[in-house]
């Protein structure tokens, strides 16, 4: 019945990356230079890969909608990036980082993949450094590292609150200096729009050049979507706002199948929604959790301050119900305790639908620890405030800056409020262990594909994924395709597969604007991120989910019928961008419910209300569900769900327990 | 839960880089004081849509402050009167009921007007693409430990490496100078031992590319680090102009 072949290597998991890369095929220098590479999106996966792909000596062209390739959303990830360095001699190794990502996927992704990401996750850490990132350091000049979710060691290393920039600003560096060398061609403000296929080949893209509304036509022998999640599916999201799934959606249309579209992740540490005017979230990083107590006050419907309830009246809820973790339990866990907290009426704020996060004791823990190390007797009580709040800045200062920039409250003196927020999607298109899509030469990475999170992501591991991706996976893998392409010359774009897929884009583009309805794109954005966070967010039920996907289906109905595109194609025009965009999320959304109600377990951050312990933690279901979902678009908004069967021969599924 | 806010917003409208433009009044209403800054524009956009009339262009993205997208130049100030702020991150409680706010695009020579408030920075590559990196291709490298950096140099280094390209720098500057965006890369490079192979060339290709793309003179101003929403500190203007010394004498 299935199609799908994971083509993961035979052998010990220990051997298989390392045994494929000493037998998979090559192309030799020569034959490099007369091969072309499309790669769409510039954030790590994208900018790592296009890089290393120039080095290699392949001739690539690279496409981002934003204005620069410097400003894709990976800039905005705060807290780090794992890898499996043990620079802490705390007992980290390749195989303890396998095993918390897969188990805290819980048991969803491929041990094989995962693996591997955790065999090449160190030299990433070496690669960033040569590059001249400028990672946190100790006094002794060493790295230095701390602890995410889900982890029990320290590896996740970091630059202040802003890692995601300046690892991003490291693979843009190495990019910027390949479009120097004119080996790579930089096209900014392009947004791809088709995929074009022949003889089922994935040959090219079709890119609308965003300031003149030109339609481009370009070749390549082959094409790498690096174009992060779909977050923005939700309309309030920690995504930046033009984050979208619209060149994965195309792609899906043209024969890619969508690996576990229901599995998005809802970060427990966001800013929460002050009002119906919010365009987006504010996370802040799960690193805060290394310090930060999260807790609700005992008394229900408690209205007082943070500050004005005693030690006594608080509940810290994740270190009362997790003890081995704690607050560090992983992000799934840690938002569903927050809304069981806030649905039970313990919430906090106005809104009370916010828990706190709570700085006081470290506070007062660095103040002591200061103290001593300055060598100040019997320090006052307001000495070991101002000591304790310098640590704590020196850690975590740009966070609280954000944070009372956006609230206009001082987390050094009260306590923040968080709520969970749509955050990351581990869904996206199905790869294989090559990366390669069910499209021939058609190719996926980072955060677009679905492949190595399983049901629920790690803190710092998108980072890795990204870079492991881009620098040290395609690069290797793509080999193997493009060996057998060398004697294809490059396919002039007058090839009539081309004309074909610009019609259907340029027929996209009238039919926008013929519409001339009343109401705008985000007027119908606004409405499908709605249905999907109450029907297809932290908690699903068959009802809900039902109801959902005859929702989305009259809303994108009416969309088509109702909507106003204003301006022409011939210009810089955001609302036609967006309408490109919000069309795609209008059928992704309902994919994602139909996963979601297919997929009748809980795993990870999907839960479904049917299937829950009696303590309320998710339940999974082996026996029925350890597989991933590949879902293959049958046109018509028609959909055929195929099976990749998860074998497992090192790690046993087990129930996940962080207690 | 809109708020109570009136406000009076000229805003400058030009349909083309070609085009003429000009400053258009909009009146706005029922703003709240949490609103950040875009998020008022967003709900003048979607009035102006419901009117029929072509909403405003402008660059944004993140919308909290790091991709360095968004560009506005309100009221005189790039990225508006916050210090330490970029225009995603100012929220209306900065401004009173009843205020008139002047919005204006990025204004330099190498920057030029794409569409109303948005314009084109692609200059800032073209200045990284001559030096702003570290020559070493992927799987070259050695074991990140083995060259400890001191910690005050590695953070003097981050501190460089927090600018996020928006170009506030050039917008604030009366001679449009890019020097404050350029030394900050030079000097995360300078300050770092991975960096010293390249030092030379590095300073020259990057500043030879500077004044080509037709950014001014540095003149001392100062006005470029008062404006920066990342705060980069005018030591690395100081810096850069050692370097770029250096290097013409060593060759």
């Amino acid at each position: 019945m299935s199609k799908l072949d994971s083509k993961i290597p035979e052998g010990n998991l220990e051997e298989k990356w390392s045994k494929y890369k000493a037998s998979c095929a090559l192309v030799n220098p020569a034959n490099k230079r007369s091969l072309e590479i499309i790669v769409v999106g510039s954030g790590l996966a994208g900018a790592s890969a296009a890089a290393s792909l120039a080095e290699l000596g392949y001739k690539v062209k690279v496409f981002c909608f934003q204005d620069s390739a410097r400003r894709a959303h990976s800039i905005a990830a705060q807290g780090g990036i794992n890898a499996a360095k043990n620079y802490q001699n705390d007992g980290d190794s390749t195989y303890r980082l396998f095993y918390d990502t897969i188990k805290g996927g819980d048991y969803r992704a491929r041990e094989g993949n995962v693996y591997r990401l955790a065999e090449v996750s160190a030299n990433i850490i070496d690669q960033c450094v040569a590059q001249g990132v400028p990672l946190a350091r100790e006094y002794g000049g060493m790295l230095s590292n701390r602890s995410f979710g889900g982890t029990q060691v320290q590896r996740t290393f970091y630059a202040a609150g802003q890692t995601g920039q300046q690892l991003l600003l490291g693979a843009y560096s190495g990019l910027q200096r390949q479009v120097g060398l004119g080996t790579v061609e930089m096209l900014a403000r392009h947004e791809m729009l088709e995929v074009v296929t022949i003889e089922g080949k994935a040959r090219g893209i079709i890119a609308r050049d965003l300031v003149t509304g030109k339609l481009e036509r370009h070749f390549g022998h082959a094409v790498l979507l690096c174009t992060g999640g779909y977050g923005n599916v939700f309309y309030l999201s920690t995504n930046a706002m033009g984050c979208n799934v619209t060149a994965a959606w195309k792609a899906h249309k043209k024969g890619a199948f969508f690996g576990n579209p229901c599995f998005t992740q809802i970060h427990p540490t966001c800013i929460p929604v002050s009002g119906d005017h919010q365009s987006k979230l504010t996370l802040m990083s799960e690193s805060l959790r290394n310090d930060g107590r999260i807790w609700v006050p005992k008394k229900a419907g408690d209205v007082r301050k943070a500050n004005e309830i005693p030690e006594e009246e608080r509940d810290y809820y994740l270190e009362r119900r997790y003890p081995a973790f704690g607050n560090l339990v992983p992000r799934d866990v840690a938002s569903r305790a927050a809304k069981e907290r806030c649905d039970a009426g313990f919430g906090v704020g106005t809104s009370k639908m916010a828990v706190f996060l709570d700085f006081k004791s470290a506070i007062e823990r660095y103040g002591h620890n200061q103290a001593v190390k300055l060598g100040v007797q019997n320090p006052t009580a307001a000495q070991l405030k101002d000591f304790g709040k310098q640590v704590v800045e020196e850690k975590y200062g740009n966070l609280f800056e954000m944070y009372e920039q956006i609230t206009g409250e001082n987390p050094y003196e009260v306590a923040m409020r968080i709520y969970p927020a749509v955050h990351y999607t581990m869904g996206g298109l199905w790869v294989d262990y090559n990366l390669m899509t069910t499209v021939p030469g058609l190719y996926c990475l980072g955060e677009a594909n679905f492949s190595d999170h399983g049901a629920n992501r790690l803190g710092a591991s998108a980072l890795m994924q990204g870079l492991a991706d881009g620098y040290f996976v395609l690069p290797y893998t793509i080999g193997a395709y493009l060996s057998k392409e060398i004697s294809v010359k490059a396919i002039s774009t007058d090839h009539e597969a081309f004309g074909i897929a610009e019609k259907a884009v340029q027929g996209q583009i009238d039919k926008f604007f013929a519409i001339k309805g009343t109401k705008s794109v985000d007027h119908f954005h606004k409405k499908l991120g709605k249905i999907m966070w109450d029907k297809c967010g932290m908690a699903r039920n068959e009802k809900g989910l039902n109801e959902a996907i005859l929702e989305i289906r009259q809303l994108r109905e009416e969309f088509w019928k109702d909507v106003r595109v204003p301006g022409t194609n011939n210009e810089l025009n955001p609302e036609l961008e967006k309408a490109f965009r919000v069309a795609d999320f209008l059928e992704l959304g309902e994919l994602m419910c139909m996963d979601a109600l297919n997929r009748s377990e809980s795993c990870g951050g999907h839960f479904r209300e049917e299937s829950q312990t009696e303590e309320g933690e998710a339940l999974r279901n082996d026996d029925k569900f350890s597989y991933v979902s590949a879902w293959e678009n049958k046109g018509d908004g028609k959909y055929e769900l195929h099976k990749e069967e998860l074998i497992f021969d090192v790690v046993h599924p087990s129930a996940r327990s962080y207690k | 839960m809109s708020g109570n806010m009136n406000l009076t917003l000229r805003i400058w409208r030009q349909k083309s880089a070609k085009a003429n433009g000009q400053l258009v009044t909009y009146p706005v209403k029922g703003i709240s004081p949490d609103m950040s800054f875009l998020e008022m524009f967003d709900v003048l956009n979607e009035e102006l849509i419901n009117k029929g009339e072509e909403p405003i262009a402008f660059d944004h993205d993140c919308r909290e402050g790091i991709c360095g997208a968004c560009s506005m130049f309100i009221n005189g100030q790039p990225h508006g009167p916050k210090k330490g702020v970029t225009t995603c991150q100012l929220h209306m409680r900065s401004f009173k009921d009843g205020d008139t706010i002047v919005v204006e695009p990025w204004r330099a020579a190498a920057f030029p007007v794409i569409k109303d408030l948005t314009v084109d920075r692609a200059a800032f590559d073209r200045i990284i693409a001559k030096g702003g990196f570290i020559s070493v291709n992927t799987g070259n490298a050695q074991d990140a430990n083995n060259i400890p950096i001191p910690k005050t140099d590695a953070d003097l280094s981050f501190n460089a490496a927090a600018c996020i390209g928006c170009g506030a720098c050039v917008a604030t500057c009366k001679n449009s100078s890019a020097m404050l965006f350029v030394s900050a890369k030079i000097s995360q490079l300078a300050l770092l031992p991975q960096g010293q192979v390249e030092r030379i060339a590095r300073a020259k290709n990057m500043v030879a590319q500077m004044d080509e793309e037709g950014f001014g003179s540095c003149t001392n101003t100062g006005a470029c680090e008062v404006e920066c929403p990342k705060e980069i500190s005018l030591e690395n203007i100081a810096r850069m102009n050692r370097e770029y010394f250096m290097a013409n004498i060593k060759e």
